[in-house]
């Protein structure tokens, strides 16, 4: 795995905040790797445990266990739809489906373990993510650490085209 | 504060707020930027506080009657005095910014527009507690809160309001931004602390695990929500006794109430605790119901909160019969009332709503956010969303009502944290309150029927 010097810097600066516990480390070192190479590769898990002297196991878990951690490649541009009750009332359902029918892909095959579907020319994915907490202003996404509220679904095109 | 402050056209706040906390959110004119802060008499309650005896501070804190507005409502001067007098570890302090409750959005406004206001409020929090180190853990969810608010951090190293020798008093304290990734259950302090561990997020057992005596390192450690650690700013700039004069009695200051769902106006509003009624929210605040609806349901404090119906009365102790219109917006009525007022998300549902497609909702959600540590919950919330998603799906025979409220009770007070009451009494009371509406989603014909594997399995291990 290739870290380049300036990441590696920035992860070297990460630990200088956990004096007592390098092994706190081990979520923004996780997310400093998934920034850079938008998912986290057993590789990845490997060379983040020997940084902070840990059995790779520990680093496994961890990214096993949360939802904000991927194992896979997104789409070039990655989209969250909130899907929690405030949101579904306010049609994030109905905005998924759209974005789906609109970016052409196909999520007949997410489930628990998998909840990521890429559309096949690799350019999106999405996901359902629990609560954004911006309920009043439903529905609400995110693409990759852009945040949009009050979505239209039929207007979904006009977001879209902001990533291309 | 002597010049009146202009809001944004279009967001002002309306004439029953009293924005204390957000006072700056939507503000004209105002960004997050220290220079902003400072402008407006930033950062003279730290030189305060520094000035005050850690003892005294933490005396106004209790004097204020602050409860913690995350979601449990303990008083936040209460549960610093929790660090054990002998104690001779270092002592940290956390900031929750793992704003996740579905139904809470206060604490994103907060630390988008104005970070120096938790900030202060944090390092006299710090001071107060003897904390030299401090951790603002926040939801990944929040990548840009997640920028302002180190960029805030290092603008406030800069001036000395943060690191060595803070303003010459000899206290020295930082704080990092720690993000999460993503987990509900890190909201529950001691699931924080793990995570802050580098750990997988789950629980850990009270006792002997309280933060206060064995936290973060298994050192004394102090958990507050973002908004509550902002009161602190306010309380040391006004004093404790003339804080608690906002509010009503035990249910001190003012709080954010975060308003989503069948209204006209959704939003934000900030009002003095119990000094406004459930009703008035919905018809003052919220501009009412859309045109020709009426109220079904509302959820008063969080998902986690137990739904109330809308022709539900309340008796109180004190004789009062109450309406759900009439609920004034406090902690102790709220509880009164058999739900909570928790983290101040208030969900409203009118009669275009189906309860049982809400409950499915919700119950994918906490399926979806157990952590798995115990058996009751993490195999509970499942057969939870599983038996909701019969109904939903209309596959479900009416006794399927009975046994969702069964799994429900088999999971409350039988879990580490307190993430299985969370899980349990919104199908508890939506069971309790809709029993027949979603009977009447459910197939008569299906009863004694197996309808799936699954349906075997809870009859066998599950109904007596």
């Amino acid at each position: 795995m290739n870290v380049p010097p300036d990441l590696e810097a920035r992860m070297d600066e990460a630990i200088t905040h956990y004096p007592v516990s390098k092994r706190s480390a081990v979520l923004p070192l996780l997310h400093l790797v998934q920034e850079h190479f938008r998912y986290i590769s057993d590789e990845a898990v490997e060379w983040v445990a020997k940084k902070l002297d840990l059995e790779p196991i520990k680093v496994l878990e961890v990214v096993t266990f949360y939802p904000g951690f991927r194992q896979t490649a997104p789409g070039r541009y990655h989209i969250r739809v909130c899907r929690t009750l405030s949101c579904a009332m306010a049609g994030s359902y109905e905005l998924m489906d759209s974005i789906c029918k609109t970016a052409k892909i196909d999520r007949s095959h997410t489930d628990h373990h998998h909840p990521i579907a890429v559309s096949e020319d690799g350019k999106y994915s999405v996901e359902f993510a629990e609560c954004l907490a911006c309920c009043g202003f439903g529905p609400v996404l995110m693409v990759d650490d852009d945040f949009y509220e009050k979505v239209d679904p039929a207007k979904v095109g006009d977001v879209l085209a902001k990533y291309q | 504060m002597a010049s009146p402050v202009q809001y944004l056209p279009g967001k002002e706040p309306h004439a029953r707020e009293h924005r204390l906390i957000f006072r700056n959110v939507d503000r004209a004119g105002y960004d997050p930027s220290i220079d902003c802060y400072l402008k407006d008499g930033g950062y003279e309650q730290l030189k305060k506080a520094l000035t005050m005896e850690k003892s005294a501070i933490i005396n106004e804190v209790k004097a204020s009657g602050l409860r913690g507005r995350g979601g449990a409502g303990f008083p936040t001067g209460v549960k610093w005095g929790f660090i054990p007098p002998t104690n001779t570890k270092p002592v940290y302090l956390i900031c929750n910014a793992d704003e996740s409750e579905p139904g809470t959005f206060k604490d994103r406004y907060i630390m988008h527009q104005d970070p120096h206001q938790l900030v202060e409020g944090m390092v006299i929090s710090c001071f107060a507690v003897g904390a030299k180190l401090a951790y603002i853990y926040i939801r990944e969810e929040f990548p840009m809160a997640a920028k302002i608010l180190e960029k805030a951090l290092n603008e406030a190293r800069e001036k000395n309001f943060l690191g060595n020798n803070i303003l010459g008093s000899g206290f020295d304290c930082e704080i990092y931004v720690h993000r999460g990734a993503g987990a509900y259950i890190c909201g529950e302090e001691t699931g924080l602390i793990e995570s802050l561990e580098g750990k997988r997020p789950y629980p850990r057992i009270k006792p002997p695990y309280f933060p206060a005596a064995l936290g973060l390192y298994m050192s004394p450690t102090i958990v507050n929500n973002v908004e509550s650690l902002c009161h602190v700013k306010h309380i040391i700039q006004m004093g404790g006794a003339e804080y608690a004069k906002l509010g009503t009695p035990n249910n001190t200051g003012t709080r954010i109430l975060c308003v989503s769902g069948d209204v006209q106006k959704p939003g934000y509003y900030e009002v003095e605790v119990g000094k406004i009624t459930m009703g008035e929210v919905i018809d003052v605040l919220c501009g009412g119901l859309k045109p020709g609806r009426k109220l079904k349901a509302i959820i008063p404090g969080g998902s986690s909160a137990k739904v109330l119906r809308a022709d539900e009365k309340f008796k109180l102790k004190d004789g009062r019969e109450l309406g759900i219109m009439d609920i004034p917006m406090d902690f102790d009525t709220m509880a009164a009332c058999g739900s909570m007022a928790g983290s101040g998300g208030v969900m409203i549902m009118d009669d275009s709503r189906k309860m049982s497609w809400v409950i499915n909702n919700l119950n994918a959600f906490y399926a979806h956010e157990s952590c798995g540590q115990c058996t009751p919950c993490r195999e509970g919330s499942l057969w939870m969303r599983k038996i909701s998603d019969r109904i939903v799906d209309g596959k479900a025979s009416p006794d399927d009502v009975d046994m969702l409220e069964t799994v429900a009770n088999q999971i409350e007070g039988k879990t580490i944290c307190a993430f299985g009451e969370a899980c349990s009494w919104p199908t508890q009371s939506f069971v309790k309150k809709f029993r027949d509406e979603l009977k009447a989603d459910c197939k008569p014909e299906f009863t004694g029927r197996i309808v799936n594997e699954e349906t075997l399995v809870a009859a066998a291990g599950l109904v007596a």
